[in-house]
């Protein structure tokens, strides 16, 4: 876990050691890392140097399937003119599904660190545990949860809180599934960061007369605050790439830009340059965002 | 449980006179005291629920589409490869995680080995080319390998099937790998290994000896999460998969028409291997941290 929320500081800097470490200078990390690094190269970089050059390629005309080498920008173009909408429901979508992830996990990841007692492991095996059971199965159990035959939907309609009477096919849906397929991407740093804090620092707050709300907001949030980074991050990415939540559980229109590539890719013929010039514009939009993020909530509790 | 000694006031500082709080006041200090544990349990109930759906729905009697309930049946437990594809994606996607599980754990663990114990030229640099991939979305590096599998490397005979997904699968799961195993060794105490040279070990008893057998539990969940990344992965092997089948992409294919209850027999089932597993592996190790105690 400790792993998790490393994830979100700073790659290029090693935690400071606990003693003064006396590090050797040897070819023997040259070889170590050497299988490691040529395996990234080839696998990870070159990949997406080609996906950069075929951005720019174009289709010869009455041939789909077959491109030419060119620097054709209007590949970026109508990525960015045709399919506007579909980022910006990736992006309200993964932000909504990662805030109800954070509101969700956040009080379990409290009881695992602070009320757990000797049920910790036990918990911590109970939140990792769903996620040995294929993913695709379990979305497809939320499209039969939430199916208007199932009882959640039929709760809601007795209450008269579905506008139009359907869960199902709705971006409801889509949210409430991108909530829970990334959930112990939040709760594990969360835990992380709150079990490395010492309880008797939160006691303090309520000693010193603050309400369980202020002792919250100005003591247990900060000390989670490298942890919630890690999570939301951890949530919110893989969450706007998404696109089987929205195959199995959303509307038949309104897709979200994960559909859209992996359509453009897999099943439109001559599709290949815009799909890899949105997979780009993808990359870097939310490159963008996080290091936004990262630089307004994380300076200071991340170094 | 250090926390919950609050809500008893202290006896030495009350006033005699002080009364006993009325019933709604102590409703409401138990509730506050333990909405956290109650949030926590509903919490996993949810977790659960999926999984729940998944196993009551693989005793289902049904017909063309395993949707709504229709009836009990014990016939898809007893035949799980009953039908078509079911087994033979579940034996790739098991091979497939093996090797990039294997390969992925011995490159990943020499990177972190490396990165904790040695200075070396280009360091910050391989940092990044560890950390970038795990904050890419996986919908872009699938793309990515697609267009190199289809564009580059087909030319030097290598098409999209079980390679591809094995070559792919093992790239995403090293950064795990190595964010994983470096954690362990950072948390090693480094005067245990110069002990060992003290007593004129060489590096290499000094490693199998001593290093390896410490850092062998991060090594185990590298393994396991690296696993269980490859098993469960869809995305980025509907991009390298071609006509080869793993289980994740057989369940997605047939969700179109209908999950067979097949499926959430074997998806259940790895459920209940894994969870052995892990348990089995806490018992191991707190007994061998009983064992060191005593």
């Amino acid at each position: 876990m400790s792993a998790l929320a490393q994830v979100a500081g700073d790659p290029t800097l090693d935690p400071p050691a606990a003693a003064p470490e006396v590090k050797r200078r040897s070819w023997t990390a040259y070889v170590l890392m050497l299988p490691g690094v040529l395996w990234l190269c080839v696998f990870f970089l070159l990949p997406l140097v080609q996906l950069a050059s075929v951005s720019l390629q174009s289709r010869y005309p009455g041939f789909p399937g077959y491109y030419y080498r060119d620097l054709n920008f209007s590949n970026y173009a109508s990525a960015l003119t045709d399919y506007a909408p579909h980022f910006a429901r990736s992006f309200l979508y993964a932000g909504l599904a990662t805030f109800l992830a954070f509101a969700v996990a956040y009080p379990l990841a409290y009881a695992m660190a602070f009320k757990a007692g000797r049920w910790r492991n036990f918990m911590m095996i109970c939140v990792i545990a769903p996620f040995f059971t294929s993913f695709i199965l379990r979305t497809f159990a939320w499209s039969q949860i939430l199916a208007d035959e199932g009882w959640v939907a039929g709760v809601l309609n007795f209450l008269h809180l579905l506008p139009n009477g359907h869960i199902i096919n709705t971006p409801i849906a889509v949210v409430a599934g991108l909530t829970y397929n990334f959930l112990p991407f939040m709760v594990l740093p969360i835990y992380a960061s709150l079990e490395r804090a010492d309880p008797r620092v939160i006691e303090a707050g309520g000693d010193l007369y603050a309400n369980g709300f202020t002792t919250f907001r100005t003591v247990t949030l900060p000390i989670s605050m490298p942890g919630v980074l890690a999570g939301t991050l951890l949530t919110f990415i893989p969450a706007a790439g998404d696109f089987v939540n929205m195959e199995l559980l959303g509307p038949q229109r309104g897709k979200m830009i994960g559909n859209v590539i992996n359509d453009q890719f897999l099943a439109v013929p001559g599709g290949y340059p815009v799909a890899a010039a949105l997979s780009f514009t993808l990359m870097a939009a939310i490159l963008v965002l996080v290091f936004l993020y990262v630089r307004r909530f994380g300076t200071e509790d991340l170094v | 449980m250090t926390t919950t000694t609050r809500t008893t006031p202290p006896a030495t500082t009350t006033a005699p006179k002080a009364h006993r709080p009325s019933a709604g006041r102590r409703a409401q200090v138990w509730l506050a005291d333990h909405f956290a544990i109650l949030s926590a349990i509903l919490v996993l109930l949810y977790l659960f629920l999926p999984v729940a759906y998944t196993f009551v729905f693989s005793f289902n009697d049904h017909g063309k589409t395993n949707i709504v309930w229709q009836g009990f049946t014990w016939e898809h437990w007893q035949d799980p490869c009953g039908v078509q594809g079911v087994c033979e994606s579940l034996v790739t996607s098991l091979e497939v995680g093996v090797i990039s599980t294997v390969v992925a754990t011995i490159l990943g663990t020499l990177m972190a080995l490396a990165m904790v114990r040695y200075r070396f030229r280009g360091k910050s640099a391989s940092n990044l080319l560890i950390f970038v991939p795990m904050a890419t979305p996986e919908i872009v590096m699938g793309a990515a390998l697609l267009t190199i599998f289809v564009q580059g490397f087909s030319g030097i005979g290598i098409n999209l099937g079980f390679t591809t997904i094995a070559f792919s699968h093992i790239m995403f799961c090293l950064s795990f790998v190595v964010v994983t195993v470096r954690a362990r060794i950072q948390s090693l105490d480094p005067r245990i290994e110069e002990a060992a040279q003290d007593l004129y070990a060489s590096p290499m008893q000094t490693f199998w000896k001593v290093t390896f057998p410490l850092i062998l539990p991060g090594i185990a969940g590298a393994a396991m999460l690296a696993f269980s990344l490859s098993f469960d992965d869809f995305i980025i092997t509907n991009f390298v998969s071609g006509n080869e089948s793993t289980f994740p992409k057989f369940v997605y294919v047939a969700s179109r028409r209908g999950i067979p209850a097949e499926a959430n027999v074997i998806g259940f089932s790895m459920f209940v291997i894994a969870v052995l597993l892990v348990v089995g592996a806490q018992v191991v190790s707190s007994l061998r941290a009983s064992k060191l105690k005593s």
